[in-house]
């Protein structure tokens, strides 16, 4: 539904906020939905908080998987 | 690439390739039907223009994941006389601001004709606008399905531990299961027509994929979670394709790089200690449905504006014309609708499924394939 | 006491002062408003006569003549402000006739507790954005209304031209067969002055274009004098443009998003805000269209001068009763770029 995208946490702050940086824009943003997220990795951010890791580990699993060819 | 985890999954050469897959494994004279529930996934469909890329034996149907399209005119009615109090600042969400209510308002019109009604980005700033302003009475217009909900939730523990006294939360989040059901155990039948789910991306990171097994044991309809992203909704229309021909039934994730099988067990906490279930909650289009939607615990009632205030249960009919209902249920599609595109534009939305760019009447006719399938 | 002067006028406070009715009264404060703020910035041989119009010969060729009312807020906004856009958008107006910009006026209603610093800084950008452009503001009218009965400030700005003969742009003139240029990357603007606003700051700045495209223009005439149409895509974007182009010469047109410029920040504004750059505002970007055989000249011709340096030819002119305007997705797919509904508000879903 809802309106999310991929972000890289670029600052940590106090009070579980972070600033986050996608394709070069920058924003403060909540960290409050999640535990333990370090400089350098991406969140899923909507409406100003960040609702779930992104595991980049598995995106580029997603991505191999769409171009492997044919079906068995 | 520019935006990373965007742009990688918008690939144009990669459509193809799962698209020539999907050509490849559907079975000769079988059609396939799937629901994509979200309506950011509709939008997504739309604006890329991935049904072009399908085969003409898979369909998209367009399902009521659209939290505006779905709350009650009354309950916008609500917000209107809400905001019209003397000393109240609402603040919503912009998606909100021009939604038709009774009387001809919206949010915006009343703003106009002098309510102070401000749009907010974020939860948070609902609640920075009533530490900044101490002697207004502000109250948050609480929408959306379970993407939205964990912030609402937080806002209200951070206004108890600050101890503020002009806030209040008028609670209107609904949650995503019980739509799904609704759809596919509709009296009408219609659910029988519709092979699989495509499931949220982003209601799935709260609640999980564990939360879709229930359904799908009970209803016997494959659910696949796919990303927002045009490549998700392919893959997903992939998955699924391969569950039917397969005689599976099964949640599966291709969301897997952000949804995880239990969900983010902090942000349902968070929900859980602030928020409970309705017994019932009035769905626009949907009808009653039992257990759909959350109210604020008497823990926190200071900060129910349900409490705070008088906001009388208005029960408000859409328009005899109106096909919401079935369009919403995917039962029948936006041109079938008498009003769609006449009397019923995005400029003018008489129903829900116009109302927001998400809705499949907003989404048909913004895109335009109604044209371009009439023009032919 | 004898010791005061008895002509001493104290100046005006630029610092502190604000604006109050008695600078639109007609009095003296009005004329020691205008004097030390207008005049003084503006300067030129019509000012100067102190007379209520601006008198000047006319040249041969068509006149073509513009006005626009600035009522934008946030008044300041990174990359201008409403004194730029002002003089700016009317330059242009008038140069999308393929006329040469000549003179402005400038009218400005004043709200009653508007701070002078503020109107001095926005008076000083219309002075150095009509400097540049070698357009002077020769003629201006002031008003104040109470407090609550304005937005700080409104602008109004007309401008005159002349257009010679032998050139005739014009929104019907699009024909079927004909190519769609972009001068450069779009939404720009429209992010700047959204990111300003109330809650929707990004600590990252996006700039506004505005700029004086009468140059450039100049440029691409003087390269093909045969050009169809120019508009500039100002507020409802590109493709609001692209459908009035379409309505008034009943055509259809065919885009490719791969070809649209569009920088990578102001798409991840875009993405975050839930807009779609086609309908976000433009203040220093033209679209043109022109016969297929001189598309390539064109071109060239616009990558030539600063301001076009990413044209891009995006698409073409077609035949079509319907008036669409469809785009070629970069995914593969197509979509109708349709007219703007209401106004483009942030979304969450």
């Amino acid at each position: 539904m809802c309106l999310a995208i991929p972000a890289k946490v670029i600052e940590l702050l106090a009070d579980e906020r972070a600033v986050v940086d996608i394709g070069g824009v920058q924003k403060q943003i909540s960290l409050a939905l999640l535990d333990d997220v370090g400089m350098g990795e991406y969140v899923i951010l909507h409406v100003g908080y960040a609702i779930a890791k992104l595991d980049q580990a598995e995106a580029a699993k997603t991505l191999a998987l769409f171009s492997e060819m044919g079906a068995i | 690439m520019a935006i990373p985890y965007i742009d990688e999954f918008r690939d144009g050469d990669l459509a193809r390739v799962l698209a020539a897959k999907i050509v490849a494994e559907i079975q000769p004279d079988r059609r396939y039907r799937f629901m994509e529930f979200c309506g950011g996934h509709t939008h997504a469909i739309f604006r890329y223009g991935v049904q072009d890329l399908l085969p003409p034996a898979v369909e998209l149907i367009h399902g009521p994941g659209c939290p505006v399209c779905v709350l009650p005119i009354g309950r916008i009615d609500n917000a209107i006389m809400l905001a019209q109090q003397p000393g109240v600042m609402l603040a919503t969400y912009a998606d909100m601001l021009r939604v038709p209510a009774s009387a001809g308002l919206s949010l915006l019109k009343a703003k106009a004709q002098g309510a102070d009604v401000r749009m907010v980005y974020a939860a948070s700033d609902a609640l920075k606008l009533a530490q900044d302003n101490p002697e207004r009475e502000v109250v948050f217009f609480a929408i959306g399905f379970e993407t939205t909900t964990p912030p609402t939730a937080l806002v209200i523990q951070q206004a108890q531990r600050l101890g503020l006294r002009n806030f209040t939360v008028f609670c209107n989040h609904v949650l995503t299961p019980p739509a799904m059901q609704a759809i596919v155990a509709s009296p009408d039948g219609s659910g029988t027509a519709i092979d699989g789910f495509i499931g949220p991306a982003h209601v799935s990171t709260v609640i999980g994929t564990e939360a879709y097994h229930r359904f799908v044991a009970q209803y016997a309809k494959p659910v696949v979670i796919a990303g927002f992203e045009p490549l998700d909704v392919l893959q997903a229309v992939l998955m699924l394709v391969r569950q039917i021909n397969g005689g599976r039934v099964e949640v599966e994730n291709e969301y897997s790089r952000a949804v995880t099988p239990e969900g983010n067990r902090k942000a349902q906490a968070a929900m859980a200690e602030v928020l409970e279930l309705r017994d019932e909650f009035e769905w626009r289009g949907l009808g009653l449905l039992p257990h759909s939607a959350w109210q604020i615990k008497a823990h926190y009632a200071d900060f129910d504006a349900e409490r705070r205030f008088v906001v009388p249960t208005l029960a408000v009919q859409d328009a005899k014309a109106c096909e919401c209902g079935a369009i919403l249920r995917g039962a029948k599609k936006p041109q079938e609708c008498k009003v769609f595109g006449n009397v019923c534009t995005p400029d003018n939305p008489v129903g829900a499924c116009m109302v927001s760019s998400e809705g499949a009447c907003a989404a048909y006719y913004s895109y335009g394939r109604f044209k371009m399938e009439a023009a032919r | 006491m004898s010791g005061v002067r008895k002509d001493c006028i104290r100046p005006v406070d630029f610092k502190h002062g604000r604006v109050d009715l008695t600078h639109g009264s007609g009095g003296r404060a009005m004329t020691q408003l205008i004097e030390e703020l207008f005049l003084q910035a503006f300067d030129n041989e019509w000012l100067r006569q102190m007379n209520d119009q601006a008198r000047f010969n006319v040249g041969a060729g068509r006149m073509v003549m513009a006005t626009d009312g600035h009522v934008i807020s946030p008044l300041f906004f990174p990359g201008g402000d409403i004194g730029f856009l002002a003089v700016h958008g009317t330059i242009n107006d008038v140069a999308m006739a393929g006329a040469q910009p000549l003179y402005l006026s400038a009218g400005f209603i004043l709200e009653e507790g508007f701070p002078l610093a503020d109107l001095k800084r926005i008076v000083e950008s219309m002075a150095e954005a009509a400097k540049r452009a070698g357009v002077p503001i020769v003629t201006g009218d002031t008003k104040v209304v109470e407090r609550g009965k304005g937005d700080g400030v409104f602008i109004t700005t007309t401008g005159v031209g002349v257009v010679p003969e032998g050139i005739d742009i014009s929104g019907e003139r699009a024909q079927p067969g004909d190519k769609i240029l972009l001068s450069g990357s779009i939404g720009d603007h429209g992010v700047a002055v959204m990111s300003q606003r109330e809650n929707l700051t990004f600590e990252t700045t996006i700039e506004s274009d505005t700029v004086a495209l009468h140059g450039l223009v100049a440029a691409m005439l003087h390269a093909v004098p045969d050009i169809h149409c120019l508009r500039d895509p100002t507020r409802g974007g590109l493709a609001t443009t692209l459908n009035e182009l379409a309505r008034q010469s009943g055509v259809g047109m065919k885009i490719e998003e791969t070809q649209i410029p569009l920088r990578t920040q102001v798409a991840a504004a875009c993405e975050f805000l839930g807009l779609d750059p086609l309908y976000v505002a433009n203040e220093g970007k033209l679209v043109a269209i022109c016969p297929a055989p001189f598309a390539e000249t064109l071109l060239s011709a616009m990558r030539a001068h600063p301001l076009g340096q990413e044209a891009a030819i995006i698409g073409e002119v077609v035949a079509d009763p319907n008036r669409f305007v469809q785009m070629q997705t970069a995914f593969g797919g197509s979509r109708i770029v349709d007219w703007l509904t209401g106004e483009q508000l942030p979304r969450i879903c």
